[in-house]
């Protein structure tokens, strides 16, 4: 029910009621911008952007920074543990 | 970067397993028989079985399933409810399509529909409007349920009706709030849990500082976690590498989603609408206070429950038949239950349990068939 589903805003649908095209998984919808837009963002601004969308609604814009950092976490995490797993071998 | 398959890549996936071992076999975790970690929220169960995470995880390491699945925790009055209305002449009921599913006291909405309701299934409460403004002689009904992750989307349809001045259109509205849910659980004896995995999508809107209670009052560390398997797998170790040092805070792994803040416009179109009620009656919750909404008065012409004037207070008297309270409250495990696979399946759901594959049950009976067959 909570599921939510990345997808890439690709244009305006309809300026006055506030939709966008989202691109999710090849399929294009038309989707309310309701939530990301507030007096200092303009709707062409999110063109680009990837969203999480949940039943028609993009709900969150998706801060590929912060996805990045996540996997780069994981990746020094393995990195470290190869390099205690070497020192075992060797020591 | 599509936001999907970087985060289910299982070399990754296999280094967070050996940290989750390596750690659970630290002091002070080591000589504990088990640790219970609850993920509240459905969409998460369903990642552990249909990625089999369970299995791969240490069995000391339990996975407590929460209430998080807001068609499973639907009491089957809000079902006779809303079957109630379909049933009216000139009227179309329009609902997602889990909620069509789930029993009610005598039927399923998707029964009432054979029975020559009008019923429709909908991806968006959008959906609904539009087959307002398409159906002007009808009187369309959305039965809006869902925790915060929906209930935006149900204000905005709503403002949106409002604006268009769209006068066929109602909501009979069900939905559910996360935080008077889990302080609920917290203080059920019931509940044996180290920690939890915080819902993903929920905080987006919420945002991750009304969890601080759980660390602060009840001293249970708490983090919040996105849907793919890595998500999951890191959240877990972040809570283990909590309960291993003794700390308790909440912590935000779904960063590229979820803000600490949440979303203002979000929060702001459910405050506009709604106002928490004194109690609401959940299946296997039973009563929680404050956490069902109503429509603030001056939007309860949107209220289909008054339009239809339905009698909305009468408690279903039927006997539960399986362990449905007691699995949905993560105090029993699915397979544990006696009639599942044999008398409750996904095509004879006893509960909603069965029909959500957000549901422990449905999700668990779905992706291990194979296993199912010596049950039954
Ligand atoms: S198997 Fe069926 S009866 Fe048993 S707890 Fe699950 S939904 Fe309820």
């Amino acid at each position: 029910m909570c599921l939510g589903v990345p997808g890439k805003i690709i244009a305006i649908d309809n300026a006055d009621l506030g939709t966008a095209w989202v691109e999710i998984s090849g399929v294009r919808r038309s989707v309310s911008l309701a939530c990301l837009l507030d007096e200092t963002t303009e709707p062409e601004s999110l063109i680009g952007q990837w969203t999480l969308v949940h039943v028609g609604f993009a709900m969150s814009v998706i801060d590929a920074d912060e996805a990045q950092r996540t996997l780069q976490l994981l990746n020094e995490m393995k990195a470290l543990e190869q390099e205690m797993d070497g020192h075992e071998i060797r020591g | 970067m599509k936001f999907v398959d970087e985060f289910r890549d299982p070399e990754l996936a296999e280094h967070l397993l050996q940290r989750i071992k390596v750690l659970l076999n630290t002091a002070p975790l080591a000589n504990r028989e088990s640790v219970r970690v609850m993920e509240v929220c459905g969409g998460h169960t369903h990642t552990i079985f249909k990625y089999g995470l369970d299995r791969l995880l240490p069995s000391r390491l339990e996975l407590i399933h929460g209430p998080g699945c807001p068609v499973c925790v639907l009491p089957r009055d809000a079902i006779d409810t809303a079957i109630e209305i379909a049933l009216q002449p000139k009227v179309i009921l329009a609902s997602f399509g889990d909620a069509l599913r789930v029993p009610g006291t005598r039927m399923s909405l998707l029964q009432a529909r054979a029975a020559g309701a009008d019923v429709r299934t909908v991806y968006s409460p959008m959906d609904a409007l539009a087959l307002a403004k398409q159906h002007p002689d009808h009187s369309v009904v959305f039965f809006a349920i869902g925790f915060e992750t929906t209930i935006p989307a149900t204000a905005l349809t709503m403002l949106q009706a409002e604006r268009e001045n769209v006068e066929n259109f109602t909501m009979l509205a069900r939905h559910i709030s996360i935080i008077p849910t889990l302080k609920a659980l917290l203080d059920d004896p019931e509940l044996e849990n180290d920690g939890f995995i915080g819902p993903g999508h929920v905080s987006m809107v919420i945002g991750t500082e009304p969890y601080e209670f759980v660390a602060q009052a009840y001293g249970k560390p708490l983090v919040v976690s996105g849907f793919e398997p890595l998500d999951l797998l890191q959240s877990l170790q972040m809570v283990l590498e909590q309960l291993a040092c003794g700390t308790s805070v909440i912590e935000n792994q779904y960063a590229r989603v979820v803000r600490k803040q949440g979303n203002a416009q979000a929060q702001q179109a459910i405050s506009t609408l709604f106002e928490p009620r004194a109690s609401d009656y959940w299946q296997g919750l039973g009563e929680v206070a404050g956490s069902g909404l109503q429509f603030r008065p001056e939007y309860s012409h949107f209220d289909a429950e008054q339009h239809f004037l339905c009698d909305a207070s009468k408690p279903s008297d039927i006997v539960e038949q399986g362990c449905c309270d007691q699995v949905l409250k993560g105090a029993l495990q699915p397979q544990a239950c006696p009639l599942f696979g044999r008398v409750c399946t996904p095509s004879q759901p006893v509960s909603a349990l069965m029909v959500s594959s957000e549901g422990a049950c449905a999700a668990r009976y779905l992706y291990r068939s194979g296993e199912h067959r010596d049950v039954g």
